[in-house]
């Protein structure tokens, strides 16, 4: 394989994986809209003395952010630097 | 107990002054570091991943962050959240498709990434549009935001106040450029994360150190409605317009992109969005606290006697929780937050108007370099002067609603044209050009027939555009307009230009 296809694919397999990251983050937080804005009964359903369903998912959301963050992150330095690393130095 | 708030309050003056000492300090140590054009944008490339990280955070966390969303959510409960994870939700897109390509890709602004491939004189006239009208509306909040704030801290004039603020924050940015805008970041963000940590944890106090035991408080002082969603979210279009803007907007913010340029290498952008990430999301957590901390210690009654925006509630907080010289340090840290907002609009905005307007395009890429530091000194002085007669222009809108509608001309004019011109090959120069101005301007139209600006502020009895936001419209028709363009008139030479954009954009390097 050419020096500049394997650029290539590293650049498919990023974006891949930001778009389908993107994606998932964007369905996380509209559906959390969403519910707010169309069943605000069922998000002030109280779970515990205190704790709304619209809290805990706002909460969720906050945190699936996180964890969103830090599958990248992982995929990034474990796979992306590496091959970042050789294609540079064969370039 | 009446409040010492817009008192004389010596603790807030001794905190405001050392603040402002510590800060001068900072830019007369960076000003003898600020030799070339590359020290006054991007501090060097010798910024850290932990101190962007900070960085980011306090440029972000913004006066209408820590005011407006604890008052929103002292006054409304539930709807203040919504803002708060709008807010956040941005910055994983930020991480996943803008941090490394800026990096890489670019010099001083974003609009060095979209003129990358394009011919970049045309694109770069559209982007400086774009960042300016961002910059303008972002820093209309901030500095109605100060002169409010320091109004009713210290007593001063709503106008005094704003040129105060437009003064220091001129000092750092004119003789420190991004060296001591930078510091001036890290040391608020770490000031605003320390006292939000403290008033949240008082507040915990009282509560068996579980928040839950606070909502239930606040529920049962004011009813179960407050856990629940209530009238800042009455239509679903409303919803969605405002999250797209939020989301979308926070990864075409130019004051954060230009933070990006800081860092020696993409990896580095990528860390220091990881520490971003982690420092906002605690922080909107802790406001979430202090506006249910504010809403059943202080009172909504207090606080909207005080400004019916609720924006006090976090001092008030303070000031119930943990006395007179609490209220003074909090004060002395919302003044520090919103210096640094400012300090980074105006950087950005100055490097709109120098690199890309005057360098770029008037001088078609080759100045000396006393003369791009003298041109960005000069646009620094003029965008001061600005922020000063729009801040005492727009005297008494609620300033996280203004934020609200930067965000959204950030979505719609920068963030389209920079995901097209990095992931898209068939996108054109014309494509660009067209996608930015279509979104500035329609944003702009939109938010000038909306009901914010039509019933709210020109009284009529109703709005040409039903929505307060208009990001549901402008950034779809901002992506199609880029896209259709681009393919009615291919650019054999921007497509071309892909595989090299590629390649730079992986692998980087100069």
């Amino acid at each position: 394989m050419t020096h500049s296809q394997d650029v290539t694919n590293l650049a498919t397999a990023q974006r891949r994986l930001a778009l389908t990251l993107t994606a998932a983050m964007s369905a996380i937080y509209f559906g959390f809209i969403l519910l707010v804005a169309w069943d605000k009964p069922l998000l002030g359903t109280l779970l515990a003395p205190g704790l709304s369903l619209g809290t805990l998912l706002g909460a969720l959301v906050i945190v699936s952010a996180w964890i969103l963050v830090w599958i990248y992150v992982r995929w990034a330095n474990a796979h992306y630097d590496s091959t970042v690393a050789s294609l540079r130095k064969d370039r | 107990m009446p409040s010492a708030l817009g008192a004389p309050n010596p603790v807030a003056i001794g905190f405001f002054f050392l603040f402002i000492s510590v800060t001068l300090g900072i830019t007369w140590w960076a000003a003898r570091r600020t030799k070339t054009a590359e020290h006054f944008y991007a501090a060097g490339r010798s910024v850290t991943g932990l101190q962007n990280g900070f960085a980011l955070a306090g440029d972000y966390m913004s006066a209408a962050s820590f005011l407006g969303i604890a008052g929103l959510v002292a006054t409304s409960g539930f709807d203040g959240l919504i803002y708060s994870i709008g807010f956040l939700v941005g910055w994983p897109i930020v991480m996943f498709l803008i941090a490394e390509p800026l990096r890489n890709l670019g010099k001083y602004t974003f609009s060095d990434v979209v003129a990358y491939r394009l011919e970049g004189t045309s694109v770069r006239v559209a982007a400086a549009i774009g960042t300016l009208a961002v910059v303008s509306f972002y820093l209309i909040a901030q500095m109605v935001g100060a002169g409010n704030l320091i109004r009713l801290l210290f007593g001063l004039s709503y106008e005094k106040a704003v040129v105060l603020v437009g003064g220091v924050m001129l000092l750092y940015v004119l003789f420190g450029g991004m060296i001591a805008t930078t510091w001036v970041q890290i040391v608020k963000a770490v000031l605003l994360l320390t006292g939000a940590s403290i008033l949240a944890g008082l507040v915990l106090l009282q509560f068996h150190m579980n928040p839950l035991e606070l909502f239930a408080a606040a529920a049962a002082k004011y009813g179960d409605k407050v856990l629940a969603p209530g009238q800042l979210v009455s239509n679903p279009f409303e919803a969605v317009s405002l999250g797209l803007a939020l989301m979308f907007g926070t990864a075409g913010l130019p004051h954060i992109l230009m933070r990006f340029y800081t860092v020696p290498d993409a990896r580095t952008a990528r860390t220091s969005v990881s520490y971003a990430i982690v420092l906002i999301g605690f922080f909107y957590l802790l406001t979430f606290i202090l506006g249910f901390g504010a809403m059943v210690i202080v009172g909504r009654e207090t606080i909207q006697g005080i400004d019916k925006g609720g924006n006090m509630a976090a001092p008030l907080l303070a000031e119930a929780l943990g006395g007179t010289g609490f209220l003074g340090f909090i004060c002395a840290v919302a003044f520090a937050t919103i210096l640094a907002v400012v300090a980074g609009l105006t950087l950005s905005g100055a490097a709109a108007l120098s690199h890309d307007l005057w360098v770029s395009v008037v001088r078609k890429g080759s100045a000396p370099e006393r003369e791009q530091l003298l041109v960005a000194r000069g646009a620094t002085v003029a965008l001061a002067v600005l922020s000063i007669i729009l801040g005492i222009a727009f005297k008494g809108q609620n300033v996280a609603f203004m934020v609200g509608l930067a965000f959204a001309i950030a979505a719609s004019a920068n963030f389209p044209a920079l995901v097209l011109s990095v992931f898209w090959k068939p996108f054109t120069t014309r494509g660009a050009q067209a996608s930015m101005i279509v979104g500035t301007l329609s944003a702009v139209i939109l938010i000038g027939l909306s009901p914010t600006i039509q019933v709210q502020m020109l009284g009529r009895p109703s709005a040409y555009f039903p929505l307060a936001n208009p990001g549901l419209v402008t950034i779809p028709l901002s992506f199609v307009v880029g896209i259709v363009v681009s393919l009615l008139a291919p650019e054999k030479r921007a497509a071309d230009g892909f595989a090299g954009l590629q390649k730079q954009l992986h692998l980087g390097g100069d």
